[in-house]
């Protein structure tokens, strides 16, 4: 087997010889590079350097690697290198990789004070809000236009994504719902049985799920599916100029593509609440027949004793905000993307982050206005 | 007519100082190396980036491309037929589709008629009976000219092609040159092409100007042949050559 074999020394005339042999293959291992730097930048400095290859069985990048740390030190103190014994090979490459001078400085990080990274990133949220307000602006326009006829887009596209985000969501809905109402009833029942109350599960599945969980969990649901599909959708578009194209055939992209995209959500979200809504009490009425002994004609006579018409409407109306604020984020993060795969890729996490968060921020101020306004 | 154009990106010029005209029904090449600037000046002619000093004006049009009301703006950029460097089809309709939309968002005619003219544009560009096809069922090159039938949709004045070589084998490349020279002299449409194709740009051009992505300027403007007779400039010559000085 070949061994790699480095060897370096000083003639009397100041010259450094360096002589190379075996086989310098990445997989046979290189040899450290600091003893000839070293002996390069040892006083006084060598004369000229030269390299010997005569013994060289075999070369990959490692030897590449290793000559260009050598010339580019020798370079920097001005030492002349012989690079006559080189192979052939190894010479055009070395040419080729030095035939462009490394561009200085260009990404290289550079160290800013706190100040200077706070005030960037002052100016990064700043522009990131006008950016959102602009879009928010110009998605009320497009709304502006289409109620006075003047949008324009297709309308199969309209009942696709009413299909996407409507039809073929219900049965993560009924999933998600139907479990959470099961989950609210066993939470409720063991402390209202203590108290000789499990009646009042109903109340508190009915209140809960038609007030705020059945909006909430639908919204997170709609918020990771839709609202992905959006982004991801869009931004593709973006990458592949199909935005562009559309903007530059005079058609604007948020008549065409955020339009039927926003209609469709916000009128298909109320509809998967009602329906998330009845599969909750569905699952809490479950638990109560299985396990409180509370008949099913008892549950339901309870829940409607409970509910009134005003819960019923805030969680619709819940969901309707909910619907809108998933579609805005959706599209916003899809046509502001970059042009890039990883872009896509950004759009569609920051678009479900940002739908969750203004999901649970919406409920806040829904929740307290509707305390105040004691509804 | 672009005059005193300077493209950046932020604090970032791109190219500045630019200055050159377009006659009509010619074929105008704009070439340089990557990085030149080449489809940034496509996305400041087709009203897709405003510049960050500098006029376009274009003829017909009562002041510049940025200074103009916007309805204005949109009226002209409706005599523009682009077709971008990937197709850039929208890849949820079929090509027919993607052909008649333009057609339909302007009502230019009935629904019958407008599948009658899809169909036809889509002949020009040799892909007749190809309307039913998604983007996703068809190749490279005739993702470029199912672009290309739809570019002609509105029946631009200016056609604008954004590297309309790139990706395609020279056989394919070469077509795409004959079809583009067939559209100028039987649309007696203006044509104005990105490209670093030096067997396109020869073929086709009759004008040209030539950026370089160091200066951040416009090196070179004429017709493409006769820079490459009687040009001093090495960079010129080097770019023509592809990086030799021969003008054999």
């Amino acid at each position: 087997m070949e061994h790699v074999d480095l060897e370096y020394g000083r003639t009397p005339d100041g010259t450094l010889h360096v002589a190379l042999g075996g086989d310098w293959k990445l997989a046979r291992g290189i040899p450290a590079l600091r003893g000839v730097l070293e002996e390069i930048e040892k006083q006084p400095p060598p004369q000229r350097v030269v390299l010997e290859t005569s013994v060289l069985a075999g070369w990959d990048s490692g030897l590449l690697t290793f000559l260009l740390a050598v010339l580019s030190r020798c370079m920097q103190l001005g030492v002349e290198v012989d690079r006559q014994g080189l192979p052939k090979g190894v010479e055009r490459l070395l040419a080729l990789a030095t035939a462009v001078p490394a561009r200085r400085n260009s990404r290289s990080p550079r160290s800013e004070s706190i100040l200077a990274s706070v005030g960037d990133a002052a100016i990064t949220w700043s522009r990131g809000c006008r950016d959102t307000l602009a879009f928010i602006g110009e998605a009320f326009l497009a709304l502006v236009r289409l109620f006075t006829g003047k949008a324009r887009f297709r309308r199969s596209d309209l009942l696709l994504v009413l299909q996407g985000c409507g039809a073929r969501s219900v049965g993560i809905v009924a999933l998600i719902n139907f479990l959470v109402g099961i989950i609210l009833a066993f939470v409720g029942a063991i402390e209202l049985r203590t108290f000789g109350a499990q009646i009042y599960v109903a109340h508190l599945v009915g209140i809960g799920m038609l007030r705020d969980i059945a909006p909430i969990m639908t919204g997170i649901i709609v918020a990771g599916r839709t609202g992905a599909a959006f982004a991801a959708e869009l931004a593709t578009m973006e990458a592949n100029q199909e935005i562009d194209a559309l903007r530059t055939l005079g058609i604007a992209p948020m008549d065409f593509l955020v339009l039927p995209r926003l209609l469709a959500l916000s009128l298909m979200m109320p509809l998967l609440c009602l329906y998330a809504d009845l599969v909750g009490i569905a699952g809490g009425l479950v638990v109560s027949a299985s396990m409180l002994g509370i008949s099913p004609v008892q549950y339901l006579l309870e829940t409607r004793h409970a509910v009134g018409l005003n819960d019923l409407f805030l969680g619709l109306f819940m969901g309707f905000v909910f619907g809108v604020l998933v579609a805005l984020t959706g599209c916003m993060r899809g046509v502001r993307s970059g042009r890039s795969a990883s872009a896509v890729g950004e759009a569609t996490t920051s678009a479900v982050v940002t739908g969750i968060v203004s999901i649970v921020v919406a409920t806040a101020i829904i929740t307290f206005i509707s305390y105040v306004l004691g509804i | 007519m672009v005059k005193d154009l300077t493209m950046a990106y932020g604090d970032s010029v791109v190219v500045r100082d630019l200055n050159f005209s377009v006659k009509e029904r010619e074929i105008f090449i704009i070439m340089g190396g990557s990085g030149s600037g080449k489809s940034t000046l496509l996305r400041h002619l087709i009203g897709l980036q405003e510049p960050a000093r500098g006029t376009i004006f274009y003829q017909g049009a009562s002041s510049g491309l940025w200074e103009m009301a916007t309805p204005e703006r949109e009226r002209l950029l409706r005599r523009f037929g682009v077709l971008y460097q990937g197709g850039a089809l929208w890849s949820s309709m079929t090509l027919g589709e993607n052909v008649a939309l333009p057609m339909q968002e302007y009502a230019i005619a009935g629904a019958e008629e407008i599948s009658a003219l899809a169909s036809l544009k889509l002949g020009l560009v040799g892909l007749a009976g190809f309307e039913d096809y998604y983007p996703a069922e068809i190749s490279g090159g005739m993702t470029k000219r199912a672009g290309l039938a739809r570019a002609m949709a509105l029946e631009p004045d200016i056609l604008f092609f954004d590297e309309p070589s790139a990706g395609l084998d020279p056989i394919t490349s070469r077509r795409l040159d004959d079809l583009i020279l067939d559209l100028r002299d039987s649309l007696g449409a203006t044509i104005v092409v990105v490209t670093h194709e030096l067997a396109s740009i020869f073929a086709i051009g009759d004008n040209s100007v030539l950026l370089d992505g160091q200066s951040k300027a416009m090196i070179a403007s004429g017709n493409p042949k006769r820079l490459l007779a009687e040009s001093k400039d090495p960079r010129v010559l080097a770019f023509l050559t592809r990086g030799g000085t021969s003008r054999a």
